[in-house]
């Protein structure tokens, strides 16, 4: 297991914190756990970590005071350490990158597997028929097949239509 | 309506039955969804948080499973409403202390409960008595799927759906079983269960969620992960977790009686001396003992009271509960002397525990 600061050398420090109800996790190796100061464990709290992994570059540019805030609700990394929740779902693009090593620390995956939304399938399953649709045309055109070549135009025609009036592109 | 008229009385919810009753109570599954764009509850105004709870409400009541059912803000139920319904298990300590901007829809049969503006915009929850994961499932994602026509849920293709706490990232599904585990807890074998199943990455948490005791040795059992792990693989996992718990439950529970069954049966009897006779009680030896009688239903020592019964204290003997018996405020003390009387009174008809026919004689090891 690699250090989810540096990502080159072992983890050797295990850390497990339940702050509130929740459990986290972090491993670190025995440099970044020093420098994060996770040693003297008396008043270090996991969330003073939360968004700072992965994104220690990121921070040590907007050392000058400027915080990350999201456009759409106000919320600022100082308030998600403070409440470990974000302030709205357009949070999760804004603090993408520092959220990266929390989410890899806390679950077993971090690429969604599971349930999703019927509309978004359909949008999923029209677009892969699109490029299946598009891929034929151009084969039925270098084959000179136009009668195939006008019939999937018109189909692709009428699929972009339909996809335009999806609820979710 | 006054939400104690449409609650199913305690009889009624104790008198329920599933699968493997004697040791699951019951099973949950609850799901996190957020709408698009809008401030999660935690960070939203109150004016914002109303506007979400009047666009959600709606959508909710109109499901075809809630056709009949229990729709209201938090701010006009009563803090003792409020407690009854954290003492039901069908909302949690959190959204109890919601006000306006916050609210509940309870479907008659008590198996549906959706949350608005808990920590996320929605946290629905099927519930079934005994061990029915799959099935409490199946009705939350039908639920979920209705609602999804009717709402813009924030979901993101790479991270799933977008919740409040990055701990509820993905699924936003919580399955989980509330466990009596008398046998363990006596056998002194809990905390070896309880360390092996977190490192399966499950949390074991006491009878009300989150950072509760396990008063009479009642434990919940639930997902920790969210993310990277579909709904059905952690119903599964966690069906494969609990079948085991409850061998080991059963298992301990037979070597108790065949190893100490005199200090299993004094446990029973002193506590059905103490409830069935005491003046004063507080609600965690209540229910400390009521475990402990229970474990002696199940080990038929109680001829002819079943389970229904010792069920049914659990939930009445509770201090919300009890308030809502009586008119006039009741303080501590007087609750404890309420309660005691209650119980006395409900366990008057129940005779002495009997020492069962398997440990005859207790000197010796029979079965």
């Amino acid at each position: 297991m690699l250090c989810i600061v540096c990502k080159k050398s072992p983890a050797k420090v295990h850390l497990t914190q339940i702050v509130g109800e929740k459990m986290q996790k972090v491993d670190l190796c025995e440099e970044c756990a020093k420098t994060k100061g996770v040693n003297d464990s008396a008043d270090f709290t996991l969330a003073d970590l939360l968004l700072g992994l992965g994104a220690g570059k990121e921070i040590a540019q907007n050392a000058e005071g400027e915080d990350l805030k999201c456009p759409v609700c106000g919320f600022t990394q100082a308030d998600f350490k403070k409440a470990g929740r974000l302030g709205c779902s357009d949070c999760y693009q804004t603090f993408a990158e520092g959220l990266e090593g929390l989410l890899k620390s806390m679950h077993k995956g971090t690429k969604h597997v599971g349930k999703v939304p019927q509309a978004l399938r359909q949008t999923k399953d029209m677009n892969d028929r699109l490029k299946n649709l598009q891929k034929k045309l151009d084969r039925a055109i270098v084959e000179e097949d136009f009668e195939d070549a006008a019939r999937l135009r018109d189909e692709i025609k009428g699929l972009k239509e339909k996809i335009s009036h999806l609820p979710i592109a | 309506m006054d939400i104690n008229q449409f609650l199913i009385t305690p009889a009624e919810s104790a008198g329920r039955t599933g699968p493997h009753d004697r040791i699951v109570m019951s099973s949950r599954v609850r799901v996190a969804r957020n709408i698009k764009s809008l401030p999660f509850p935690g960070w939203a105004k109150k004016a914002d948080r109303v506007k979400t709870l009047d666009q959600i409400r709606p959508a909710v009541e109109g499901l075809p499973q809630m056709s009949d059912s229990f729709s209201e803000s938090m701010d006009n139920l009563s803090a003792v409403d409020k407690q009854i319904l954290v003492e039901r298990h069908l909302i949690s300590r959190e959204h109890a202390a919601k006000n306006a901007g916050s609210g509940l829809v309870l479907n008659r049969e008590e198996s549906l409960c959706v949350m608005i503006n808990e920590e996320d915009h929605l946290r629905m929850q099927a519930l079934r008595p005994g061990l029915q994961l799959k099935q409490a499932w199946l009705a939350i994602d039908q639920v979920d799927s209705h609602l999804e026509k009717k709402l813009d849920y924030a979901f993101s293709p790479t991270l799933g759906f977008l919740t409040a706490c990055p701990t509820n990232l993905g699924t936003g599904i919580r399955v989980s079983a509330m466990l009596h585990l008398p046998g363990l807890v006596l056998a002194e074998q809990i905390n070896q269960i309880i360390t092996s199943v977190n490192k399966l990455g499950l949390a074991v948490r006491g009878l009300y969620g989150e950072g509760t005791e396990a008063l009479g040795n009642v434990f919940q059992v639930s997902n920790q992960m969210t993310l990277g792990e579909a709904e059905t693989d952690i119903v599964e996992r966690l069906n494969k977790v609990l079948a085991q718990i409850i061998e080991h439950e059963e298992n301990s529970r037979a070597t108790l009686l065949e190893r100490k069954p005199k200090t299993v049966f004094n446990h029973i009897g002193r506590a059905y001396g103490v409830l069935a006779n005491a003046y004063s009680i507080t609600s965690k030896e209540t229910m400390n003992l009521l475990s402990l009688m229970k474990l002696g239903v199940d080990l038929e020592m109680f001829s002819d009271t079943n389970k229904a019964l010792i069920d049914e204290l659990f939930i009445l003997t509770q201090p919300a509960h009890l308030q809502k018996q009586h008119s006039e405020k009741l303080g501590a003390e007087e609750r404890d002397a309420m309660r005691a009387e209650m119980l006395r009174e409900r366990l008057k008809n129940v005779g002495r525990p009997l020492t069962p026919p398997s440990g005859g004689s207790l000197d010796k090891t029979k079965e």
